[in-house]
């Protein structure tokens, strides 16, 4: 929240896809959601990158973090339920790049 | 005396009641605790305070917020715009906590978890149920939500969508159950009562009138 923070780049109803990326290291990501297309469902301000909070680093500048929409059946080719169901998740903006 | 303390050598089975062997981690937490306390950073006393502070938290808390949204469709409009000041709205302490609210409609039914550890809105709800930090929940519920909700008893037809939220990182989610039918015109403490913890979880609705 504070002025040291990356600009969003991205506004509700764009559509994202997850970094297919794997670093070592304390992820936030989940890895059922690596590759997957979204939708920007919110932003919910900047935080403090836990990737480097998690080694006593400052974790600054502050990554926006959005919550990002998903088809289910995007995510899990087996899924069972109906098309409708979706899942949203926290992903901050440096997991995330705009759909081709 | 003697028939107590034989002296043949073998093993007995532990007693029933003996506590389970540490494991490293919960060693290591031990080791760390003892060393803060051992330099000041904190006492024994701040930390059992603090242990008491926490478990005093309860579902009834959350319930407050559920009941008065029901009853004031301008506060359940501030609430799912910003949750947290919604709940200072009602007094309710919740210190840096970012509250998402999310609505059960006849359209969607929301079901919250967290699949990277334990995340919580302790402070509305209190500690979360073992089950809500188990392996199978975490990894169940984002890919077979239905199932683990028929399970819990919660059959949610197919034309309604289920939507789960992931709770990954610094928010945390209250599901805000519909209303119970036939709950017109009780007072707010009456039908907070209805909005039971695992209802503001999502496994669950609210409790019928």
């Amino acid at each position: 929240m504070s002025q040291d923070a990356v600009p969003a780049r991205f506004a509700p109803g764009d559509r994202v896809v997850v970094r297919e990326a794997h670093p070592p290291g304390h992820l936030r990501t989940p890895f059922y959601a690596r590759g997957a297309s979204g939708v920007i469902e919110r932003l919910c301000g900047a935080f403090a990158n836990p990737e480097e909070l998690a080694f006593n680093r400052p974790g600054l500048p502050a990554q926006p973090l959005y919550r990002v929409r998903f088809r289910q059946a995007e995510l899990w080719p087996d899924y069972a339920g109906p098309a409708r169901d979706t899942i949203e998740i926290e992903i901050y903006q440096h997991w995330l790049e705009a759909a081709p | 005396m003697s028939d107590v303390h034989h002296d043949h050598a073998h093993p007995h089975a532990p007693p029933p009641d003996a506590d389970a062997t540490l494991t490293y981690h919960q060693a290591l937490e031990l080791a760390v605790t003892s060393l803060l306390i051992e330099k000041n950073i904190f006492s024994a006393e701040d930390m059992r305070r603090q242990i008491e502070a926490m478990d005093a938290r309860h579902p009834g808390l959350g319930g407050r917020m559920v009941a008065h949204a029901w009853v004031d469709p301008a506060y359940k409009a501030r609430a799912l715009a910003n949750g947290s000041d919604a709940a200072r709205e009602l007094g309710l302490e919740i210190g840096p906590l970012k509250l998402i609210v999310v609505e059960n409609t006849e359209a969607v039914h929301n079901l919250v978890v967290c699949t990277l550890c334990s995340c919580y809105p302790r402070m509305l709800l209190g500690l979360p149920p073992d089950w809500y930090k188990s392996r199978a929940y975490r990894s169940r519920a984002v890919r077979e939500p239905r199932a683990v909700l028929a399970e819990f008893g919660t059959k949610i037809p197919d034309d309604v969508e289920v939507r789960v939220h992931d709770s990954t990182a610094d928010m945390r989610y209250l599901v805000l159950p519909r209303r119970p039918a036939g709950t017109e015109g009780w007072s707010e403490e009456r039908l907070a009562a209805r909005a039971t913890r695992d209802s503001m979880v999502g496994v669950a609705l609210a409790q019928p009138a």
